[in-house]
């Protein structure tokens, strides 16, 4: 019994080191010197600032730029904070709040494409679909005076498609439409 | 539901398939002793391991011995979490200085992590330091994998030897199944990862200016409402992809980040979704392989291989119909699925890149191993998607299940379905030439009542108690009673994923969760190890022709019914009142 313990605490001690130190900084180095920028969380940077990560969403509001989905983390997009609402498909709180972005969405009779106005799991989706890119195509072309056929053709310029035509579903990066966006008005 | 959508979900379990055979090959290889090619790398740092530890990896342990070991080690790595926690404060690598973890939380996640649940009840980035998350938890993703695995190893020699008393070294098989499975396929995952985009650095959070800034409206304590502009995003940083490789692989399932793998910085593409949920099954169904050329009948291993697949398809099928559904109390949103632009379907707590296929199977899957890893919110589910999760993990996750212990809970329903059969021709029931007597029966039962006592007992407990047990709700209506049930079961599971609308951060929940892990871990692990240790005496018995076949599909119906029977007795009175009365509300227009 005392020769299983004495065991025990050496094996935790010497496996800590191996486990919990000396493999993750094997990772840490191959991965900084094979894919840095990824490994420093896809950083876009303008004017030498970061103005945030290809993989984390932010919120857009206005007529000006195509907005990201709703978020449940913290107040919208905190990305120290991710989350989903967790609420239910019977929830009350959950229609009412789909409710009131419908409202705030839609354009026109069409009905608003579902994930525009659910949260995501992350609360932090990068993406939107193809289908709520289109959707507020007109919405910004006319707030921006560009012909919607330029917009449009800049979402599909954005649209990811499945990974090898099967895998996953086609998405839009909604901070990367938006800065293109902002390169396309002021040419 | 989509030809795309079926299509991903024939791939991934043609590739689980394919997978099984060399991976289950490999590990009979390794924990036979036979040559590898990893060898010449690897003996050298297992005899330096030794006799660093003092182990002599050529002695053998009894049943009482191997479990007597296991169970010291675990606490021994439990206490080393519980402390770190405790004390990151004031240790390196914190560079957001993190506060040390309160006590209560700090128990059930050193537990949570030990008995390989990964039940969290924290937001990881804002509560761990990168120090914990490497030395206290990714640790323990190694380590409780390696247990199962060895665990599981153990029990198949109970049933391959005869007339013995031993069933190997523990310390032996952890380290195989550390240094020659766990370690080298989650260092080649973790490069995949990052090549992705899965994050992995030690950096303090970036600050991050952006485009637009937001205006935030906050209620306050005091009641009154605050409108205040924000102008930048923090982004929370780690060494992550280190974490990520071994979480799915050693389905421990506990997050980097709150979100799980719905975080794009764990699950960033379409590829890295697929391979992480076949990394979860990778191991547990090359183990049934192993299983059959262990004990020297394949066609025995491919039988139960068939039982779970079964399963397993049952399961995606019931999810991916049910999230395609549109949510009838929606008005105005259109919920319909098209190939080019959009999945549809209930689209909340989903991310757009993975859309309702990569979201169900995802779930389907990570409540068949014990995982618990979570790339969708369940709690946001239709009710039926969110019966499947529960449903998977009530009957025991031996659908592929926990690496190891969803082998040595299928062998414990195997006990139990060549009993019956034995029952039913009236004669001593046979399982690959042992003799199954009452101790062994008893033990099996005994496994199998531990299960529904723990989750049953404590859902009704937290139910009788308003203050403890249901103000931490966030839904209500039958929503509210799976919330509980969900979480129970989850923790005797040792699954770990939840319906996390369920604020599981009191002293309640953290302490009777971390009692039900407890239990669902090592309460069943000794009747297991008893039942490996008694068969691994007996003699074997030549095959007559009353002996009951375990290699053909008789055999894989029998064994599948015994699983849905149980699990249907024991749970569906509760499951009736939780998720499947939620379906007909929300039918009748009800919300809560």
């Amino acid at each position: 019994m005392k020769k299983t313990l004495i065991t025990s605490v050496l094996y935790t001690t010497v496996t800590a080191i191996l486990l919990g130190v000396a493999y993750p900084m094997l990772i840490l180095g191959l991965d900084h010197l094979l894919f840095p920028h990824q490994a420093d969380g896809s950083l876009i940077t303008r004017n030498g600032k970061v103005i945030g990560s290809r993989l984390i969403g932010q919120a857009f509001s206005g007529d000006l730029y195509f907005h990201s989905r709703p978020s449940a983390a913290g107040n919208g997009y905190d990305a120290t904070a991710s989350g989903g609402s967790n609420l239910g498909a019977t929830s009350s709180a959950l229609i009412t709040r789909i409710d009131a972005s419908v409202a705030a969405e839609r354009i026109g009779n069409a009905p608003v494409p579902v994930d525009l106005v659910t949260a995501s799991g992350s609360g932090l989706d990068p993406d939107i679909s193809p289908a709520a890119a289109y959707y507020q195509a007109p919405r910004v072309a006319q707030a921006r005076h560009l012909p919607v056929a330029d917009v449009n053709r800049l979402i599909e310029d954005h649209i990811t498609q499945r990974l090898f035509g099967l895998l996953g579903e086609p998405h839009v990066n909604v901070l990367e439409l938006n800065l293109a966006l902002d390169g396309l008005s002021k040419r | 539901m989509s030809l795309n959508g079926w299509l991903q979900i024939t791939l991934f379990i043609t590739l689980t398939l394919l997978l099984a055979k060399p991976m289950g090959l490999y590990m009979a290889r390794v924990f036979e002793g036979r040559r590898t090619w990893l060898d010449p790398v690897l003996v050298p740092c297992e005899r330096l391991l030794y006799r660093f530890t003092g182990v002599n990896p050529s002695e053998e342990m009894s049943w009482i011995g191997y479990c007597i070991a296991m169970l010291v080690f675990t606490a021994a790595t439990m206490v080393l979490t519980y402390v770190i926690q405790r004390l990151q404060f004031y240790l390196p690598f914190n560079p957001q200085h993190l506060p040390g973890v309160a006590p209560a939380l700090a128990l059930n996640t050193a537990v949570s992590f030990s008995t390989n649940t990964n039940w969290q009840a924290y937001t990881p980035e804002s509560t761990m330091s990168y120090l914990t998350q490497m030395l206290g938890l990714a640790t323990h993703n190694f380590w409780s994998a390696a247990t199962g695995i060895a665990l599981a190893i153990a029990f198949i020699r109970g049933i391959a030897r005869r007339e013995m008393k031993t069933l190997g070294n523990f310390w032996v098989d952890l380290t195989r199944a550390t240094l020659w499975i766990l370690l080298p396929l989650s260092i080649v995952l973790a490069l995949v990862y990052t090549s992705q985009g899965v994050i992995d650095n030690l950096k303090p959070y970036t600050m991050a200016t952006l485009v637009q800034p937001m205006t935030v409206t906050s209620t306050g304590a005091d009641g009154k409402t605050t409108t205040s502009t924000v102008t930048t995003q923090t982004i929370a940083q780690g060494p992550t992809a280190s974490q990520e490789s071994i979480k799915e692989l050693g389905t421990n399932g506990g997050g980097f980040f709150n979100a799980n793998s719905a975080h794009p910085f764990e699950n960033p593409t379409p590829l890295t979704n697929f391979l992480e949920m076949l990394s979860m099954f990778l191991i547990p169904a090359g183990l049934v392989v192993t299983l059959g050329k262990m004990v020297g009948s394949p066609k025995h291993g491919w039988a139960v291989l068939a039982c779970m697949t079964i399963l397993w398809f049952l399961g995606v099928f019931t999810c991916y119909w049910a999230e395609s559904q549109p949510n009838p109390l929606y008005h105005n949103v259109d919920q319909s699925n098209s190939y080019m632009l959009q999945s549809g379907g209930n689209m909340e707590g989903k991310e757009v890149r993975f859309g309702i296929t990569g979201s169900a199977l995802f779930a389907t899957v990570t409540t068949d191993s014990s995982t618990g890893a979570v790339n969708s919110t369940h709690d946001s589910f239709m009710p039926l998607g969110g019966l499947v999760p529960m449903v998977n993990i009530l009957l025991g996750e031996v659908i592929f299940g926990g690496v190891g212990s969803g082998l040595y809970g299928m062998i414990v329903f195997i006990i139990i379905s060549v009993f019956i059969a034995g029952l039913m021709v009236g004669r001593t029931p046979e399982y690959l030439g042992k003799k199954i007597e009452a101790f062994d029966v008893k033990m099996a039962m005994l496994f199998l009542l531990i299960f529904p006592l723990v989750i049953l007992g404590f859902s009704a407990v937290s139910l009788l108690m308003p203050n403890l047990g249901l103000s931490s709700l966030s839904n209500h209506g039958p929503h509210g009673l799976s919330e509980i049930l969900y979480a129970y079961a989850s923790a005797a599971g040792n699954n770990g994923s939840a319906f996390a609308g369920l604020n599981a951060n009191t002293n309640w929940y953290n302490y009777s969760l971390a009692v039900t892990m407890f239990f669902g871990r090592f309460m069943m692990i000794v009747p297991m190890l008893a039942i490996a240790g008694n068969l691994a005496g007996k003699k074997i018995t030549p095959e007559t022709a009353g002996t009951f076949p375990v290699t053909t599909p008789t055999f894989t119906v029998l064994l599948l019914s015994v699983i849905i029977i149980v699990g249907a007795l024991t749970f569906f009175p509760a499951l009736s009142l939780g998720p499947i009365l939620e379906h007909l509300l929300l039918h009748a227009g009800h919300a809560f």
